[in-house]
């Protein structure tokens, strides 16, 4: 009951409110009058503005330049009275269309000064008809409604042209008529053509000035300024002016440079102006400079500053790609298809719910995973009932493709050394119901001791990230030569392991792959050079991934094996996604020859049979 | 990693078998390949015999986890079944429970399942047994214990508890450390 009471005294001064509330209609009704009264006014005035204007514009040529700019001005101040008003553009337009019609003569004299002032997008061979559209195409903004109308009238004045052609064949006195026509048009056409020309050299020797009065103002820094500027830097946006200049400079470097100052130089400024700007240490900026062109380098530190889009791997062992795509956009994600290379990748573009906190993402129905993390799998391709072991797997994307590929058959050994992120690899197992894999904590250098024989073993070797800067900026000033020379030791450690890991008689397998998410030589190529060099038994076949660069066969003064060219980059400014390195390698032989004596690598295929020999 | 002693396993499948009753014969014979339990640090890890045997290589200090993992023992001896078990009860559940779309992120934040979110039950369901919930696409969701049996649930108020939440899938989120 009391609830009721107090609806009642809500609904008790309801009446006044409504009184209120009506006297505002009312009030708001005679604004409204009113409002249009004035409003009328206006458009009338207006029209006859605009008659005045449109009858003005057929003769000088001048004042049709400002006329359709007080009418795009005027058309978006009063949105609310184009309704109405378009009833008369319309007439108005259809009224010049006809005007247009009657003193062809007229049209044609105006033609080229208009079309001079419609700037350059007029295009040399405009014909007849288009001369005379080009009057509608100044009157669009106008008519921002009766668009469709005046798309007809082309179309019948387009049909008139041609009916005019067939005319030609027949009619004696009207072929002659449009004759005369013609030449005078082409008198036009040509004197138009000809200013044309004029201008766009008079524009090109103003642009062949400004540059050489930049080329003048540009100059590098001396040594005193570069010195200063240390004390006090330059704001950043003067800095990407440098930079771009210099770059400008070093693409045309015969015609551009300054005499006195040597490449070295300017490419030091580009080293020093690149590393604040982008705020690199000196030392990754080198090995990155290196790798790229300049005007390369500078696309791939912009796209460093741009994340990547998220993307989302299918689990197939639980759902389909089509099924969980329905079931994300039900819940309003927007997503694509990654690509024509993988049939199981989404990315997400945006989405009202977190992605990685939905019914079917804890159901285990996809991975969150970068694009990149997709290729090593694709690349080591899987089959069922193999051994497959994953190097360092945390946190189990990689794994959990493999296990997926192998449809939960033979047996997946996921390996991480790090013990704190094998809780998200084991997490991550579980929620896709991967039940054929074991997880073990090892150094990865330990393996071939621990358990050999694998068909496919993959390496995702730990790497100084250069190419998921965009995930973790730290990289840019955190890694040092120091860092390099210890990541590449232990990836050499680790690669000749994982070949030494795997078995060369495997009837399906006997394939390593090895990748980074780095994109510097040396924790690439250099790696996988060293391990043809230590490892002959292995060399390098197609990655089965139909894109991404090659790898570098020479490189700097080092030349690697040829068929390094079989190994594949990845960027993030060439590919939007991480910056990537595939390898793989096929294992011949369990044997390796090193000068008469055959050496063979514990853990592999062959030592069990060695044993047995000794035995 | 070992096989769990005598009476380890009978706690274990006492807990099992309150969820999938008679079934566990066919967790363990299973068509393809034999399984086993395993434990190791505590927890029981289902496990094909092959893939088991390989394990053996490798030492009990690095083994973080093999096959999948059914629940852990706690100190005091009893048997705590994880959500990771879910597919394989989900599998063989006896009694199971379909929650309406309403009743799923409720579930899945977990909270009991009400009787206003039931979209089906299974007949026959007694009081205080193992149940697995589904949601109306037929994807586990996790397990519980019945509050009430199907014919005291038809009695029950719209907001009376159904199942008691035991665990669901968001504890992948909510617990990943707890559980791993």
């Amino acid at each position: 009951m009391g609830g009721r009471n107090n609806k009642r005294k809500q609904h008790l001064p309801l009446p006044i409110e409504l009184e209120k509330a009506t006297g505002k209609v009312t009030k708001a009704v005679y604004d409204k009058i009113k409002h249009d009264q004035v409003r009328d006014l206006k458009k009338q005035t207006a029209a006859l503005k605009q008659a005045a204007s449109g009858s003005g514009r057929k003769r000088p040529a001048p004042q049709s330049q400002p006329t359709p700019k007080k009418q795009k001005q005027a058309a978006p101040r009063k949105p609310a009275a184009a309704k109405p008003e378009s009833e008369e553009e319309e007439e108005e337009s259809e009224g010049e269309a006809i005007m247009a019609d009657d003193g062809p003569d007229g049209g044609w004299d105006n033609a080229p000064l208009e079309s001079d002032s419609e700037a350059a997008g007029d295009s040399d061979e405009s014909l007849d008809e288009f001369d005379s559209d080009d009057e509608i195409v100044t009157q669009q903004p106008l008519s921002l409604l009766s668009d469709s109308e005046d798309e007809d009238e082309e179309q019948e004045e387009e049909d008139a042209g041609v009916e005019s052609y067939d005319e030609y064949d027949t009619d004696g006195e009207e072929s002659a008529v449009t004759f005369r026509d013609m030449e005078k048009r082409s008198r036009k056409l040509d004197a138009k053509r000809a200013e044309d020309a004029e201008m766009a050299d008079m524009e090109l020797q103003e642009q062949d000035q400004a540059v050489a009065s930049e080329r003048e103002v540009f100059a590098l820094p001396s040594d005193e300024q570069v010195e200063a500027e240390k004390e006090a830097p330059l704001d950043l946006t003067q800095v990407q002016m440098r930079i771009q200049e210099i770059i400008r400079v070093l693409n045309n470097f015969g015609e551009l440079r300054d005499p006195s100052r040597s490449r070295n130089e300017y490419m030091a400024q580009l080293h020093r102006d690149m590393c604040f700007y982008y705020g690199y240490n000196d030392f990754l900026m080198e090995k990155l400079l290196q790798l790229f062109t300049v005007s390369e380098a500078v696309e791939f530190f912009e796209a460093n500053e741009v994340a990547r889009p998220v993307t989302i791997r299918t689990n197939t062992l639980k759902t389909r790609r089509r099924d969980l795509a329905q079931a994300l956009i039900n819940r309003g994600v927007n997503l694509d298809p990654i690509g024509k290379w993988t049939k199981v990748g989404l990315t997400i573009f945006d989405s009202p719910v977190p992605v990685g906190a939905t019914p079917e993402y804890m159901a285990g129905h996809y991975m969150i995973q970068a694009a990149s993390s997709f290729l090593p799998v694709m690349a080591l391709a899987p089959q069922e009932n193999e051994k497959v072991l994953d190097m360092s797997a945390a946190p189990g994307g990689k794994t959990t493709y493999c296990a997926a590929l192998m449809k939960n058959t033979g047996m997946m050994v996921a390996n991480d050394a790090n013990k704190e992120r094998e809780k998200a690899l084991v997490a991550n197992i579980h929620r896709l119901g991967i039940s054929n894999a074991i997880v073990c904590n090892y150094d990865g250098r330990e393996f071939p001791k621990v358990m050999g024989g694998f068909d496919r073993v993959l390496l995702d070797a730990p790497c100084s990230g250069t190419g998921v800067i965009s995930k973790d900026p730290s990289v840019k000033t955190g890694k040092g030569p120091e860092d390099f020379s210890m990541l590449t030791h232990l990836q050499k450690e680790l690669i000749l392991s994982a070949i030494d890991s795997a078995n060369a008689d495997s009837a399906t397998g006997g394939v390593i792959v090895y990748s980074t998410c780095s994109v510097t030589v040396e924790e690439d190529e250099a790696v996988v050079q060293y391990a043809l060099t230590k490892r002959p038994n292995v060399r390098l076949v197609e990655t089965g991934l139909d894109f991404g660069r090659p790898g570098f066969t020479s490189f700097r003064g080092q030349s690697f094996h040829h068929s390094l060219a079989l190994t594949r980059r990845f960027y993030p400014h060439a590919h939007n996604m991480d910056g990537f390195f595939v390898a793989k390698f096929k294992k011949i032989s369990n044997k390796i020859q090193v000068g008469e004596k055959q050496i063979v690598p514990a853990g592999s295929g062959a030592k069990l049979k060695q044993k047995k020999k000794k035995d | 990693m070992r096989p769990l002693t005598d009476d380890e396993t009978k706690v274990f499948f006492e807990k099992l078998t309150k969820y999938i009753g008679r079934n566990i014969v066919h967790l363990i014979d299973r068509p393809d390949e034999p399984y086993c339990f395993r434990l190791q640090k505590d927890r029981v890890y289902y496990v094909s015999e092959s893939i088991m045997r390989k394990t053996t290589a490798i030492g009990r200090q690095n083994l973080i986890s093999l096959g999948v993992c059914f629940g852990k023992f706690t100190k005091t001896g009893k048997f705590r079944m994880h959500i990771t078990a879910l597919p394989s009860l989900a599998q063989y559940a006896k009694y199971k429970v379909w929650v309406k779309p309403n009743g799923e992120m409720p579930f899945l934040y977990g909270n009991h399942v009400v009787k206003a979110h039931i979209g089906r039950v299974t007949e026959d369901m007694p009081e205080h047994q193992g149940v697995v919930i589904f949601n109306m696409a037929d994807v586990p969701l996790g397990f519980g214990v019945s509050a009430r049996s199907t014919v005291d649930m038809r009695k029950v108020d719209p907001t009376g508890i159904a199942v008691f939440h035991q665990s669901d899938n968001g504890e992948y989120l909510r617990e990943e450390d707890a559980l791993f």
